[in-house]
């Protein structure tokens, strides 16, 4: 048995230390917000917060995540941040087929956690290891922007 | 619970009536199973729905809360199909925003089909909101005419001295008022009526106005449930292992190894490859690792990529099908002042879509209930039928949101789906089956934007002006041998040479021409945009080239050419007023060259043109500042999702330019995952403009439309910087350095 604290909740799964976070919050957890797009960590949609961080969760053993606060989508608008993040995504529309979305915000909220004013470099750096296929990256940047503004 | 429905004759002609007056649009499309169509309307989806609801038509139920939800024949797959749908309808129902939700629509052909593809119940084609345009606003007029009838009653006023606005009835010389939802159940006892008006648009409070997307609340918080997110109870995870050459088949597996995987409940063999069955994803995945298949290769394909192009070169060299003949091109040639050439290249492409395709089934006596992201129900429902020797309305899909389909999902033979159902049928566990392809399985999935070789000449006379213009295009069908075969006339598929075969420009004389291989074991298949993802390149880069030539403006000397094409011209002159065209760009970095090129398309009867602004290096890398669209749609449902239609168009044209292809060697794939199939990422995502053109033509489609002239616009700025032509993509920045 591992235990985890997941979106300030203690849980404890049956499962193997190698496997990897992603499945355990989908399949034993139900927190099918954090999506599986590559198993490899290429494509950001699996993104969720350890200790803060924005992490791979399909790369990412959940023995790796013992001891660590875990941060799903399910439970990023707990924060400010997150709340700011979530707004300026609805006021602008950002999303079109979404399912890489909860992976993109998770990184825009690592992001502007650790950088209030980011410019669009800061962004490009951040947000480089998230693909969205539909290409909704002019809103992502305009979004962060705008979620930098109210949090100003 | 049986819900009240109206069900009569006068829906029934209400119906009728919407199908015949599409019927221009309506193409032959032949349906697996043959019954598609006409089956009996199963209950609608929702049980959880309010009683007693209202549901004066297919497309309408307001509840006694007054919510109203409006049922979406079409997926929502990111294009805004939902958000557009329902503004159409809670335009003329006078409805608030706020009350409105929608619903996807089961798979019933005879209720749900698309207008423009006769009685074929499918999303594709940049139609969703073409087709719907009068249909949803004709529904959301009579449940409104309904509900100011009740109201009449109700009051003992007259009809029309009711007005309705946000949702709310009013009489408004006694101050009576009512809401959707106290009025639903009068409603529904009310005969449809038998014609409606439909609002003048300038009466629109909704259409044209900036209208928030239905679906951004749950996409923001991890709520919005797709095929992946799919949970039943008993559930098992199917993992496939599929063949790695085209044309190998299973000659034997060892499955001990996987079933020794904890969480490895079965191992099946399909048509296909091997299935493993597993309590949850990861174990699948394990278990497939842990399987042994040996496979007969006996009959795999060798093909290469070089191999396809150089056959493919070979055959642009002899005459094809002819797909425009005009004027005598020979006797134009003959005499020619000047003669230009060009031949191009362009690979296949995955959609690679996020959500790797995925399909869950669950079979019971004599009926089967699917769940994913259906685009193409009817041919689903109708070959799932076949398969299972059912009725076709024994087969039940339940409608999720796609994510992302960029036409994969718009299967022709419904393989995915079908595959998910051998899985379910060969199971010995009665379990439902959730079948996901992994990245890899996606991307070899052998479903691709058809590889293409196009031939160009023209022939241009003193005065730089084309005389004359050959294509010649080679590539393979995407319709032949499927339901929608019906449309190759001649040798003509119709899809491989759209953008070619109706070139806008007044050429005197004009000859295309296809080929159209067959023996190739990839199967071709639309990908956004479909055949002009390759004939807006060469006929755009080409047409660049003869400007050039020529030693004229690139916008002026097409816009001498589109005289009897005003909405080609419109959008090309409002693209390079606001891109500032023939003013100069500003200097980039010490070094870099600029460049500004211009591209104009039509498809899908919506008209683009895009102005792109490169800076590149030395080295040959580039960058794409920006890219300046306007865009002629017709009326506007949403400008706001036409903007992100557009914007995400050009990302994703820009991928496939940059980085895309599919490249064969041995018979198989050599790309597997996003780092060798990459689409571009924010840091390569350009500033993108979006200009609409006012108009009052009915609405066209916007999902594809501005895809086509990114790469020819972003190859011919290339062009300005540096002198040197792209004829094969993706570009290889090599060919650019200094």
């Amino acid at each position: 048995m591992i235990t985890l604290n997941i979106n300030g909740n203690t849980t404890r799964v049956d499962v193997a230390g190698d496997t990897p976070l992603l499945w355990v919050l989908r399949d034993r957890l139900h927190l099918t917000g954090t999506k599986y797009g590559c198993g490899m960590g290429l494509c950001g949609a699996c993104t969720a917060h350890l200790d803060g961080h924005p992490v791979r969760s399909c790369s990412t053993p959940v023995s790796a995540a013992v001891g660590k606060k875990i941060v799903t989508i399910e439970a990023v608008d707990q924060a400010r941040v997150g709340q700011a993040v979530q707004a300026a995504w609805q006021k602008l529309d950002v999303v079109q087929c979404g399912y890489c979305q909860s992976g993109q915000i998770m990184s825009a909220v690592a992001l502007l956690e650790s950088n209030r004013k980011p410019t669009d470099a800061d962004i490009d750096s951040a947000m480089a290891g998230n693909i969205c296929r539909c290409a909704t990256y002019v809103r992502i940047r305009a979004a962060i922007h705008e979620a930098a503004q109210a949090l100003a | 619970m049986h819900t009240p429905r109206i069900e009569n004759d006068s829906r029934r002609a209400f119906l009728r009536g919407a199908l015949q007056g599409a019927a221009g649009l309506t193409l032959a499309i032949y349906l697996p199973g043959a019954h598609a169509a006409g089956a009996a309307a199963p209950a609608a989806a929702g049980a959880a729905n309010l009683a007693p609801a209202f549901e004066p038509n297919a497309f309408i139920r307001i509840g006694t809360d007054g919510m109203v939800t409006v049922i979406s024949k079409h997926v929502e797959m990111g294009q805004g199909a939902y958000t557009g749908l329902a503004t159409l309808v809670a335009e003329e129902l006078d409805a608030a925003w706020s009350q409105v939700r929608i619903e996807g629509a089961p798979a019933d052909a005879s209720r749900y089909n698309n207008l423009a593809f006769g009685p074929f119940q499918g999303t594709g084609g940049s139609t969703a909101i073409a087709n719907s345009w009068e249909q949803m606003r004709k529904a959301g007029a009579s449940a409104r005419a309904m509900l100011v009838s009740a109201a009449a009653a109700q009051w003992q006023v007259p009809a029309a001295s009711i007005s309705v606005s946000d949702g709310v009835v009013t009489h408004g010389a006694s101050g009576r008022h009512a809401t959707f939802g106290e009025l639903a159940p009068a409603a529904a006892h009310l005969p449809v009526p038998a014609d409606v008006t439909l609002k003048s648009p300038t009466d629109f409070k909704l259409i044209g106005k900036h209208v928030p997307r239905k679906d951004s609340a749950d996409k923001i918080n991890g709520r919005a449930r797709f095929t992946q997110d799919v949970q039943l109870p008993g559930m098992l995870t199917a993992v496939v292992a599929h063949p790695p050459r085209f044309g190998a088949t299973v000659q034997s597996f060892d499955a001990s190894k996987a079933k020794a995987v904890k969480g490895v409940v079965e191992v099946v063999q399909i048509q296909n490859g091997v299935a493993v069955l597993a309590k949850d994803t990861w174990s699948a995945i394990k278990g497939r690792e842990a399987l042994r298949v040996v496979w007969d290769e006996s009959k795999a394909s060798k093909l290469s990529s070089e191999e396809l192009f150089t056959r493919y070169r070979a055959l642009a060299q002899q005459p094809g099908a002819v797909a425009r003949s005009e004027g005598d091109t020979d006797a134009a040639f003959a005499r020619a002042a000047r003669t230009l050439r060009a031949a191009y290249d362009f690979p296949y492409l995955a959609h690679a879509a996020m959500e790797p395709l995925n399909c869950v089934v669950q079979l019971g006596a004599g009926q089967c209930e699917l769940w994913y992201g259906a685009q193409f129900q009817s041919i689903d429902q109708g070959s799932v039928a076949a398969l299972l020797g059912v009725k076709p309305e024994q087969v039940k899909i339940n409608m999720l949101y796609a994510g992302g389909s960029f036409g994969r999902r718009a299967s022709k033979d419904a393989d995915y789906v079908l595959e998910a159902v051998r899985i379910a049928k060969a199971s010995k566990t009665k379990a439902p089956i959730k079948m996901v392809w992994l990245r890899e399985d996606d991307m070899k999935g052998a479903y691709y934007r058809p590889a293409f070789h196009h031939a160009l000449e023209a022939a241009l006379d003193a005065d730089g002006r084309p005389i004359a213009w050959r294509h010649r295009l080679v590539g393979q069908s995407i319709l032949t041998g499927t339901a929608f075969g019906g449309m190759v006339k001649n040798g003509i598929d119709t899809v491989s040479v759209e953008g070619a075969a109706n070139l806008p420009y007044g050429i005197p004389a004009l000859q295309v021409e296809l080929h159209s291989p067959a023996d190739i074991p990839v199967a071709a298949h639309w990908w956004r945009s479909v055949g002009s993802t390759h004939t807006a390149y060469s006929t755009e880069t080409f047409m660049d080239e003869l400007a050039a030539a020529a030693g004229q403006d690139a916008v002026a000397y097409r816009l001498a050419l589109l005289g009897k094409h005003p909405r080609h011209a419109g959008v090309l002159k409002l693209a390079a007023e606001k891109a500032g065209w023939g003013q100069p760009l500003a200097q980039g970095p010490a070094g870099t060259r600029r460049g500004r090129g211009v591209a104009v398309h039509e498809a899908f009867g919506t008209f683009v043109a895009e102005v792109a602004e490169v800076t590149v290096a030395a080295d040959g890398s580039f960058t794409v500042d920006r890219v300046v669209c306007a865009v002629d749609c017709g009326m506007v449902v949403n400008p706001d999702v036409v903007r992100a239609q557009v914007e995400g168009g050009v990302g994703f044209a820009l991928s496939a330019a940059l980085h895309g292809a599919i490249t064969l060697k041995n018979g198989a794939v050599e790309q597997s995952n996003f780092h060798d199939y990459a689409p571009i990422r924010i840091n390569e995502m350009p500033k993108v403009e979006v200009h609409i053109v006012p108009s009052a033509d009915k609405p066209t489609g916007i999902g594809e439309p501005g895809v086509p002239p990114l790469a020819p616009a972003l190859a011919n700025a290339l062009a300005a910087a540096t002198g040197k032509r792209i004829r094969s993509l993706p570009i290889r920045t090599g060919e650019l350095q200094a």
